[in-house]
Parts: C-alpha cells; structure tokens; sequence
C-alpha cells in the first residue's frame, strides 16, 4: 500500500513514494503513467452535465436517463503520463479536455456496501479522459474515445489517506496558462463511495484498476499547440502538450 | 499447434493439446478432465463487436435503429469477464433473458497501427473461441451495450486453447455452432461476417494501436436463445475445437 505519493519515474525501474510537498517542492518532470490495470470511466455522472442534455434524455435513441452506472473502458493504447504528448488527428479541429478525479482501486471490490467502498481506495490521481468531441453517446465510440494517448494520467497516486475528502475537491483546466474550466469533484449523480459500491454490484473491480469519478459539465476543448494543465487540489497537476498527428 | 493456459499441481501451466491429451513442457501428459483450464491469453484490450453478422442483424431488427452504412459496432470488455473452458458463468436471480453468443476470437500477435487489409492477417497470432453472455434485462441506450449486460464477472468464456493462426488457413470459412444440453440451437458461417477479420483489423488500428495479446470477438450469428442454471452451453468452431460452459445460479 502506498505510504504517501508514488510516482515513476522514466528512467527508474522502480517508483518513488515521497511525501506530496517533496514531490511538488521538486517538481515532475519525466514521470512516466501511473502503472493502472483497466481504466473505467463513467458517462454523465456529474448532475450538471446530465442536466445539459434537457428533454433529450428522454427521446429516442435514449428514451429515458441512466439506471445503472454507464461504464465505458479506455484501452492500453490510451496511457500516457505527466508531460507526455497528445495527438490531435488529421481533419479533426479540437478535443475535449476530459479533467476528472482518478481512483485508483488497491482492494479487490466486489459487491461492496457504500460504507466499505472507500477501504478498496489505494490512492487518487488526475486524469484527463481526452475525447474527439461528438454529439451521440447511444453507442460506445471506440473512434471517438480510444485513439492512442487519449488519456493522460498522473503525475503520482496519492495515497487516499491523505485525502480527506474526494468529493469536495476543486479541479481547474488551463490552456497555455489561462483558467478555461473551474469545477469540483462534487456535484456527481454517484459520489466516490456509492459508485465504487454501484459498479461492483455488477463486476468486480481489481486491485490496481483505475476508476475515473466523471467529467464535469462545459468541458472545454483545445486544439493542437496548446498545453493543456488540469489541477486537482490536494493530488497534484498533470500537463499535457497536444501535437497535430501526422497520419490518418 | 493447440496452445493451453491450465492450472495443475498448484501452478500455472502452458501446455499444448494433443490427441492423447495435455502435454506439459516437462512432458507429463494430462487428461483433459485433470487441469483447471484457464483463459489461453492474459488479455491486452479485450474488443468485441455487435451486431456482425448479417442474419444475427435480422433477428434484432425490430429493436435496431441503425442503417447499413454505420461504422462497426465495436466495445470493450475487462479482464474480469474472461473464464476459462468448463468454466461456469453465473446466471443473474432476476433476469429474464441471458443468452450466449459464439464467437470467433482473435488474438493479435504483433503491433498493429494503421494496418491495410492486405497485411491485417500477418499481425494476427491465433484463434480460439468465445462464448460472450449478455443479459438483456440490464440494456439501457447509453453506450449501448452497456458495460453491466456485456461485462460481468466470468461471463465470457474463452478456450479451450489459442490455435496457431498457420494451422487456420481461412478465418473466413469457419462454421459455428452452438448446443445447449446437447441441442443444436445456433448456426452460422464466418463467410457472413459483416466486417471480417482483416476489415476489424484495419478498421480498429486505423485508429488505435493494437498490441500482441489483444483480443478481437468478432460477433455472433443468429440464433440465442435464454439459458438457465444447469444448462450446459457448448460452443463449437471448425477446426478450432469445443468451448463448454455451464450456467449455475447467483450464489452457487
């Protein structure tokens, strides 16, 4: 279990756990991601961006809002770390920045009550569940979610003990160093506990798989050139470049 | 060759399928019914597709509302839905409608990223076979289909073993079928997929990179029906061999 911020370093074949202040007092530069099993994030779990939808919920193909925690995976493909680049594809003008809380699961959790849910938390980290901006979430959008380096995490896992609180936590985006997006990670339709507790009521979470609590409502988008940095109080900031991507 | 992950004598075992049994690679032979079977690959990204099959596309038309010029319907599942051959798969206490469906598997065995059709099938390592349960009860038209119909735990199985991709020499003139309690209750031919094997490959690293050890589930053909606790589920490809699965109740 962690003892207090573990980050890997690039060059290093094993992580490094200092205390966060160490950490940020140093800086983090060449770190590489965070070494997560399967990366699960949830659709809409901020009230506010599922509010931004209006009647649209309720008309076909949607029909009505969602039950259960609507999951959807972001493959292997997609994990980069702290400074590494996004690739912003050929014909395609922005992305949106996808700031949410990362939770990192250290014990397995199965069937866990919303009161237990918090002892199967290692850590947290911040990631940025990047996405080609699209309109439709009637099916899952593999080409729209999953393109190689779509989602930036780190620079280090917290150790949750040092986090009092996950759901009331400021998260803010900036591009090339202007405040584009200030929220927080309250407001969720399924704070971290309840949905630690309403996803393993279906399946089974691993020690090591990184949940990702949502992303708030106005995510804002960036083009190629900018830097996009999100911060997360009291877990760290991750910087990312995006680059126009040479290819198809 | 027929490669097999088991577990025996308190270990994790590769061992090859023969006609005379499992051979380990210290040559002790096993009976079939001796080892635990694993999954024959430590999954990479696990991709499934719906809806690939021009029959199976029928059957669910009334529910559909999708054209024919869509993309390929294409979503991901976790490692905790893979289970092993005479593996069991719970059957959820209030559902109404879990089936299974028998799928052609195929394991990616080199990097894959921006592959042509011409050349998709040299990344491929081998084939095997998937039964990939959904529980229709818990559809919902969000990411459709959703994580909690396609994802449960043990719910898709994975065997008996990975078959070399030079022992497969056409993916796309394989027939499928799939028993239950030994009945015949589904069908089909991979020349029917919709998008082949080569089309899946050069359609997903067209934009994602894919790895050695990834999966592809290529769909189902017509033909699922509801399965119940007790049942004995056997899905069959040619020249791959037989996956058996057994449904067992919640708590079982």
């Amino acid at each position: 279990m962690l003892s207090d911020a573990l980050a890997w370093p690039r060059h290093a074949a094993w992580p490094e756990d200092r205390a966060l202040a160490q950490w940020q007092r140093d800086g983090a530069t060449a770190l590489r991601a965070p070494p997560v099993g399967t990366a699960y994030g949830v659709l809409l779990n901020h009230c506010a961006a599922l509010a931004a939808l209006g009647d649209a919920v309720h008309a076909a193909p949607y029909k009505a809002p969602p039950r259960a925690p609507v999951l959807y995976i972001k493959p292997r493909n997609t994990f980069v770390g702290h400074g590494d680049t996004v690739p912003v594809p050929e014909g395609v003008d922005e992305l949106e920045v996808g700031a949410t809380l990362g939770i990192v699961i250290g014990r397995e959790a199965c069937r866990v009550g919303e009161a237990d849910a918090l002892a199967c938390v290692a850590g947290y980290t911040v990631c940025n569940d990047v996405s080609v901006p699209h309109a439709s979430f009637y099916r899952p959008s593999l080409r729209f979610k999953c393109r190689d380096g779509f989602l930036p995490m780190g620079p280090w896992v917290i150790a949750a003990r040092h986090v009092a609180d996950p759901d009331a936590l400021a998260v803010r985006v900036h591009l090339d160093g202007r405040l584009v997006q200030q929220t927080s990670t309250a407001g969720m339709q399924r704070p971290v506990a309840r949905l630690i507790a309403d996803v393993s009521a279906f399946m089974t979470l691993a020690a090591g798989d990184l949940l990702m609590l949502g992303v708030a409502a106005g995510a804002p988008r960036a083009r190629a050139g900018q830097r996009v940095r999100i911060e997360i109080d009291g877990i760290g900031a991750l910087e990312n470049p995006l680059v126009a991507d040479g290819g198809a | 060759m027929k490669h097999a992950r088991i577990a025996w004598g308190g270990a994790v075992r590769s061992a090859i399928a023969t006609g005379s049994g499992l051979r380990l690679t210290d040559g002790t032979v096993l009976a079939e019914e001796q080892a635990v079977w694993l999954p024959p690959v430590q999954p990479g990204t696990i991709i499934a597709l719906g809806i690939n099959y021009a029959d199976h596309k029928k059957e669910l038309a009334k529910e559909l509302t999708i054209g024919a010029k869509d993309e390929p319907l294409a979503f991901l599942k976790g490692p905790n839905a893979l289970v092993g051959h005479r593996g069991r798969t719970h059957r959820p206490a209030d559902a109404a409608f879990m089936h299974y469906e028998c799928e052609l598997a195929v394991v990616i065995g080199k990097y894959a990223k921006r592959v042509k059709r011409a050349d998709a099938l040299k990344h491929v390592a081998g084939y095997t076979i998937a039964n990939d349960y959904a529980v229709r009860d818990y559809l919902e038209n969000w990411y459709r289909p959703n994580l909690r119909v396609k994802n449960r735990d043990g719910a898709t199985a994975l065997g008996p073993w990975l078959v070399d991709a030079a022992d497969v020499p056409d993916p796309q003139d394989l027939s499928l079928r799939t028993f239950v309690n030994g009945e015949l209750k589904q069908q089909g031919h991979t020349r029917d997929l919709i998008d082949d094997v080569p089309a899946l490959i050069e359609y997903l690293s067209s934009f994602m990179t894919l790895a050695p050890g990834d999966l592809i589930l290529t769909g189902t053909p017509e033909g699922v029906v509801n399965v119940n606790p007790g049942d004995e589920v056997v899905c069959e490809i040619e020249g791959l061999g037989r996956l058996v699965n057994t449904i067992v109740s919640e708590g079982s």
